[in-house]
């Protein structure tokens, strides 16, 4: 008996502190809004209750579950246009992870294969490219997407090569900077002395030693995607306005603060919660695989 | 040194002349460039005048130049929705942006610098806790939606400060916290880190060891140093702040640049949009110029480099 009750008192705490050791050694939480932002894209329809551009004048304006008056249809209420705010919410994950993808895979290829070709080839090949990251840098990127966005109109495509021109060179830099220690190393020197192909050495040799920097380079580079994504949206120059995108959502509700303001500051708190976990991954996921990269990324 | 002054004014020409190429080949983007030059109320007469005056018979370069030539001496062309020179709209809006700007900037350097170096020298402490919550939210948070957000709390409900427009001091209240955040949770973690750095290196345990008094080992010593690297980050900062004012100002109503380019958007109005875009463009870069010399001027090693 008394045993028992010595150990159940010493399991507890045990436990408890297993656990708090575990949430700050390993990305839990942000790991679990990772998965659940990527659930959501995928199974959009089978989890929103509602079609996400379907509302009605009837069930305009109504508030979360949580306070007086709430549909218990609509659990996080309901936009000026009636439109169901979760459904919305469940949908802009989608268009979040689509953006997002799309320009860090698009970007990360691109930008990977120019810092392997300078950081390999060095001299002109080199000179241009770090001259165009250095050209990217200097451009103001919201006013020339804004400029852009006039000339052509709103789409989804014209964003998503927007922000691929605008992504690319953080990807480039960093790659040229560890392709560049990689080329005298001793296997790539061997190699390149038994004849293999520029190619080759890149593809077979050096692609492998810079993989774990650009995952580095990426999972940093996403939240701040969203978030430039979600600005162009709010400011009307980026998604076009009937798409259920968190910064187009947030925009619709600016006008409605005094009467509704959960159509503003729900569709934000998720940019808010993805962005954050996001930064936590890319921080935690550097540190595990170089720490060394700690200062540079500053 | 000279030479350092003269390639660093060369070069940003030459990112300014880049710029101007883009605006240009977006104005040719749309096919004719009076699509985007004149309004549906343009006359017959005044669409031919226009051709021949841009040169659109003629070469492409030779396009570019009359067009070059023309921002040179301040003629972007007309406003289609104000029916002015841009350039006179950006003259108007200039101060409003610029005293919000300052005061946003005073505010997150104000905030960010010390905080950096309260967290790194009280590591772990709950000062420094405090400090990097503010500097994740800071970075994570959408400017927009804490600016909505802070509307809602501090103006609609709680009635501390007005919500928007120009006016007096307390109008700069929620605009300067709002748009100095971000930038200061930055300026916080480049500081904390170079802090962290210099508290640990060899002249600053000499310092220590020959009694120099900690708060002077920290304040001068060693901030000093770890200055050089809050200030490399400026292009950033300034690059943020950019990004920021037009958000803010689109959420206050501020009457500055940034909502005369999102006027300039909600009216498809090409000429204020491409002067804004140029205004922007020379503005960031000698801004960029003068933190390089002033870099050059804190740390000699740049200056033999």
């Amino acid at each position: 008996m008394i045993n028992t009750e010595r150990a159940s008192r010493g399991v507890a705490p045990s436990i408890v502190f297993g656990l708090w050791h575990t949430l700050r050694k390993y990305p839990v939480l942000p790991g679990f809004v990772f998965f659940a932002v990527i659930f959501m894209a995928l199974f959009a329809p089978l989890l929103a209750p509602f079609e996400p551009d379907s509302g009605s004048i009837r069930t305009r304006n109504l508030p979360p579950f949580w306070m007086a008056n709430a549909s218990s249809d609509h659990l996080l209420g309901t936009d000026p246009l009636g439109r169901d705010i979760l459904s919305r919410t469940i949908y802009g994950a989608r268009i979040a992870v689509i953006v997002a993808g799309s320009v860090l895979v698009a970007g990360g290829i691109g930008g990977t294969a120019i810092g392997m070709l300078a950081g390999y080839k060095r001299g002109w090949v080199d000179e241009l490219a770090m001259r165009a990251v250095d050209f990217t840098l200097a451009m103001p990127f919201l006013l020339v997407a804004l400029t852009v966005v006039i000339v052509l109109g709103q789409s989804m495509t014209l964003i998503i090569v927007l922000l691929i021109l605008f992504s690319w060179d953080n990807f480039a830099r960093v790659v040229r900077a560890e392709a560049l220690s990689l080329t005298n190393i001793a296997y790539v020197e061997a190699a390149r002395v038994s004849g293999a192909s520029t190619k080759r050495i890149i593809l077979r040799h050096i692609l492998p030693g810079v993989f774990g920097t650009v995952m580095i380079v990426a999972s940093l580079r996403v939240g701040q995607l969203i978030l430039i994504e979600a600005t162009l949206s709010f400011l009307g120059a980026g998604l076009p306005k009937n798409v259920p995108a968190w910064g187009v959502m947030v925009a619709s509700g600016q006008d409605f603060l005094q009467t509704a303001w959960w159509v503003a500051a729900i569709p934000g708190m998720m940019i808010f919660l993805v962005v954050m976990a996001f930064n936590f991954l890319g921080d935690w996921l550097r540190d595990w695989l170089d720490p060394k990269l700690r200062q540079q990324s500053h | 040194m000279i030479k350092f002054v003269v390639f660093r004014a060369l070069y940003a020409l030459v990112v300014l002349w880049l710029i101007s190429v883009v605006v240009f080949s977006l104005s040719r983007a749309s096919g004719d460039p009076r699509n985007i030059y004149l309004d549906d109320y343009a006359t017959q007469e005044m669409w031919d005048a226009w051709g021949v005056r841009m040169g659109l018979d003629k070469p492409i370069v030779v396009q570019y130049s009359i067009w070059l030539g023309d921002i040179l001496v301040g003629d972007f062309g007309e406003s289609l929705s104000h029916k002015k020179n841009p350039l006179e709209l950006i003259k108007a809006r200039i101060p409003a942006t610029f005293q919000l700007a300052g005061v946003a900037f005073l505010f997150s350097a104000l905030v960010g610098v010390p905080l950096g170096v309260i967290s790194a020298v009280k590591r772990g402490s709950p000062a420094d806790y405090f400090a990097r919550t503010f500097a994740l939210l800071g970075q994570a948070m959408p400017v927009f939606w804490v600016a909505l957000m802070a509307i809602l709390i501090f103006a609609v409900e709680l009635d501390w400060v007005p919500t928007s427009r120009r006016g007096g001091p307390d109008h700069y209240i929620l605009p300067a916290i709002t748009l100095g955040w971000m930038p200061a949770a930055g300026l916080l973690r480049i500081t904390r880190g170079a802090m962290l750095d210099i508290l640990d290196s060899e002249y600053i345990k000499l310092a220590r060891a020959k009694g120099v008094r900690p708060w002077k080992i920290v304040w001068k010593h060693a901030l000093r140093n770890a200055m050089i690297a809050p200030i490399t980050l400026a292009a950033i900062v300034l690059a943020s702040f950019l990004t920021g004012t037009i958000v803010i100002e689109s959420v206050f109503a501020w009457p500055g640049l940034g909502t005369l380019s999102i006027e300039a958007i909600k009216a498809n109005d090409f000429p204020v949009m491409s002067a804004v875009v140029m205004m922007f463009g020379l503005f960031f870069l000698v801004t960029n110029f003068f933190v390089d010399l002033l870099y050059m001027l804190i740390d000699p090693r740049v200056r033999v480099a």
